[in-house]
């Protein structure tokens, strides 16, 4: 007997209940959304008022949560965006709110402090930014007044560059076998030292351009085996600066989980390098670098933009080091924000909790990332 | 495709030429490549000639009895071909060896590296492949002059006989930057490699600093190698300042032979310049 046509009634008879369930009985949210009321989150508690401003913010709703704030007289529902979602193209511009938590601090009858992590989806990975929230009751809900962080706008102006640039002609397939090609740049790993961690070995190193042309450049290790097989390659992925220019220093960092240092007999590392075309600017200066012990180790500082560029995105890397001026972690951060001119914008880079106790120095370089071509 | 013709054909010929009885093909030994040269082939009638080598198969009708002329560029490629001569009497074979011209005609120049630091002993490496008009590589020995010129140095000479056709050399880098000319000469036959030689790493790298608009205004003196040459603008200068446990780093790069930049003024913090694993001079800000 043929059970195609009852097969093909009873998915088309589920398939129309499953959407009827879903019309009737929608999940919260998906109802507040359409509906263009509120979230769950209700505002009978301080966490309720963060907790369905943490869902508007989720579902991009702007309107919807700079309107359910206490001091939305003080900003513009414009300028509340601009402060979660960037004036600039960044990183935040193309991030989603993935989750949120929502830590209450204390509370009194009518006004508490409430904290409100964030935990964004960006292109390099989850970003986290936490802000304290001050929560009033106003008659018999509360309310949020958000602690607004005017993004500062650069005036319109015309700032002359007059920026260094490489750029690179390769040989071609008509030229004689013999005929010279430009020459690859010359790179040497300056440190290098095996550190073993609790989810597998890392290594730690710095790279120095030698040569006097800008280079792009990665670093792979293979681990060999006491009887010389190899056991595993690797490479630093982005826990290094990709480019180069002439007698700069880049750390980097390369992970082999679930290797023991016990199995490995010797490291082949292989640097490798090519020219690129590149620019000198922009110019970024790290201020304020300060090591913070534990609990909560960290580097932090500030990038300042010496440059009339706008840098969108910035990748900072720290290198620790010991007393005896051996690396003992690499650390980097995304920072979220761009980088106007002479704006500084914060940056912390977190120590693990065990190896704060060795670090005596650190270094810091950043390498930036402009949209519309150049970098 | 092209070499199955040749070989079908040799081989087919190689066969039935085994049971030549006749010894009337009479084929020089050795030729160069390119000379004109003429093949004897005894008896009468007709027959048809075959050369068959590397890359080059010729066929022509011949009438037997008289010489078999080939002009000058008939066989250009040197090896070893096997001729044959087919005819109603039976078959006939014989040998040819197609020697390299000895007049060169080409260089092929390998030069390494093409960019390097000045003042760098044998760094630089040239190999030359020494070619006939027909591009066989000459493997009688030939003397090569490899030399390494520069406006501000002397020129470097060295002459290398060559063995199986190639010859090779080690030159040091000069004492200035600049594009040295690498040339391979044989007789008027040269190739021309240039080699970009750079200044090397800063040498008694030197900063001033300046109070300015409540800043320090830092400026490196122009940076240059330790034969004095000016380091190449963009290379990195890193300027740190440390004060009260924290400091400020600022990669910078050079522009018009000097690093400036300005860095905020504390009491009592210490300036280092260094450009990648060279240090510069320390200054004590008390201002």
């Amino acid at each position: 007997m043929n059970k195609g046509p009852f097969l093909a009634v009873l998915l088309a008879a589920a398939t129309i209940a499953l959407v009827a369930i879903g019309t009737i009985f929608p999940p919260a949210s998906v109802a507040a959304y359409s509906s263009g009321g509120h979230f769950s989150g209700s505002a009978s508690t301080p966490e309720g008022a963060v907790q369905g401003l943490g869902e508007e913010i989720r579902a991009k709703a702007w309107d919807r949560a700079y309107a359910s704030l206490a001091n939305k007289a003080e900003f513009t529902r414009a300028q509340f965006q601009r402060d979660l979602t960037s004036a600039y193209p960044d990183l935040l511009t193309y991030a989603t709110l993935d989750t949120f938590e929502v830590q209450p601090q204390h509370a009194t009858a009518t006004d508490a402090s409430v904290q409100l992590k964030m935990q964004w989806s960006t292109v390099v990975g989850p970003s986290t930014s936490t802000r304290d929230l001050h929560v009033v009751k106003n008659g018999n809900d509360w309310q949020v007044e958000w602690p607004i962080r005017k993004t500062p706008i650069v005036p319109p102006q015309v700032v002359p560059v007059n920026y260094l640039r490489w750029d690179v002609i390769y040989r071609t397939a008509g030229d004689d076998w013999g005929a010279q090609d430009v020459e690859a740049p010359h790179v040497r790993i300056v440190n290098m030292h095996p550190v073993q961690r609790a989810e597998g070995l890392v290594l730690l190193g710095e790279l120095l351009n030698e040569d006097v042309v800008p280079a792009y450049v990665s670093v792979a290790a293979t681990l060999v085996s006491k009887d010389q097989k190899p056991i595993e390659t690797e490479a630093s992925f982005d826990k290094i600066s990709h480019q180069l220019l002439p007698k700069q220093i880049t750390p980097f960092l390369i992970r082999f989980p679930n290797v023991s240092l016990s199995e490995v007999g010797s490291v082949r590392m292989t640097p490798f390098s090519t020219l690129v075309s590149a620019s000198a600017d922009p110019v970024i200066e790290i201020e304020n670098e300060k090591l913070n012990p534990a609990p909560d180790a960290s580097l932090t500082g500030q990038l300042t933009n010496q440059s009339g560029q706008i840098a969108n995105v910035a990748h900072v890397l720290g290198t620790f080091y010991d007393k005896s001026g051996q690396v003992v972690w690499v650390g980097d951060q995304y920072v979220d924000h761009a980088l106007l001119p002479q704006t500084p914008v914060a940056f912390n880079i977190h120590i693990p909790e065990d190896l704060a106790r060795k670090v005596s120095s650190e270094r810091t370089v950043v390498s930036t990332f402009s949209f519309g071509g150049s970098e | 495709m092209k070499a199955g013709l040749p070989l079908l054909v040799a081989g087919a010929l190689v066969m039935s030429a085994a049971s030549a009885q006749s010894g009337n093909l009479n084929v020089p030994a050795t030729i160069q490549a390119g000379a004109a040269f003429s093949i004897q082939c005894g008896g009468s009638g007709k027959a048809t000639l075959y050369i068959v080598g590397p890359s080059q198969m010729i066929k022509r009708d011949v009438q037997l009895g008289e010489a078999v002329s080939f002009p000058a560029g008939s066989v250009g490629n040197a090896g070893h071909y096997v001729v044959f001569l087919s005819s109603a009497a039976g078959n006939e074979s014989g040998a040819l060896d197609v020697l390299p011209a000895e007049k060169p005609a080409d260089l092929t120049f390998i030069a390494k590296p093409s960019r390097l630091p000045v003042s760098l002993q044998g760094a630089i490496t040239g190999a030359a492949y020494v070619f006939d008009s027909y591009r066989n590589l000459i493997t009688k020995p030939q003397s090569v002059s490899f030399e390494l010129s520069n406006p501000s140095s002397p020129t470097q000479t060295h002459t290398v006989q060559t063995r199986n056709g190639a010859a090779w050399t080690q030159m040091d880098s000069s004492k200035h930057e600049g594009k040295d000319q690498f040339i391979a000469r044989i007789g008027a036959v040269t190739s021309t490699r240039i080699v970009n030689q750079v200044p090397g790493d800063p040498c008694s790298l030197k900063m001033n600093a300046k109070s300015e608009g409540g800043k320090i205004q830092l400026q490196t003196d122009p940076v240059r190698d330790c034969s004095g040459n000016a380091v190449p603008d963009g290379t990195i200068v890193t300027f740190t300042e440390s004060y009260n446990d924290t400091r400020s780093t600022v990669d910078v790069p050079l522009k018009r032979g000097v690093a400036t930049i300005a860095m905020p003024a504390h009491r009592g913090a210490t300036i280092s310049v260094a450009s990648g694993v060279v240090l510069g001079n320390q200054i004590r800000w008390d201002q």
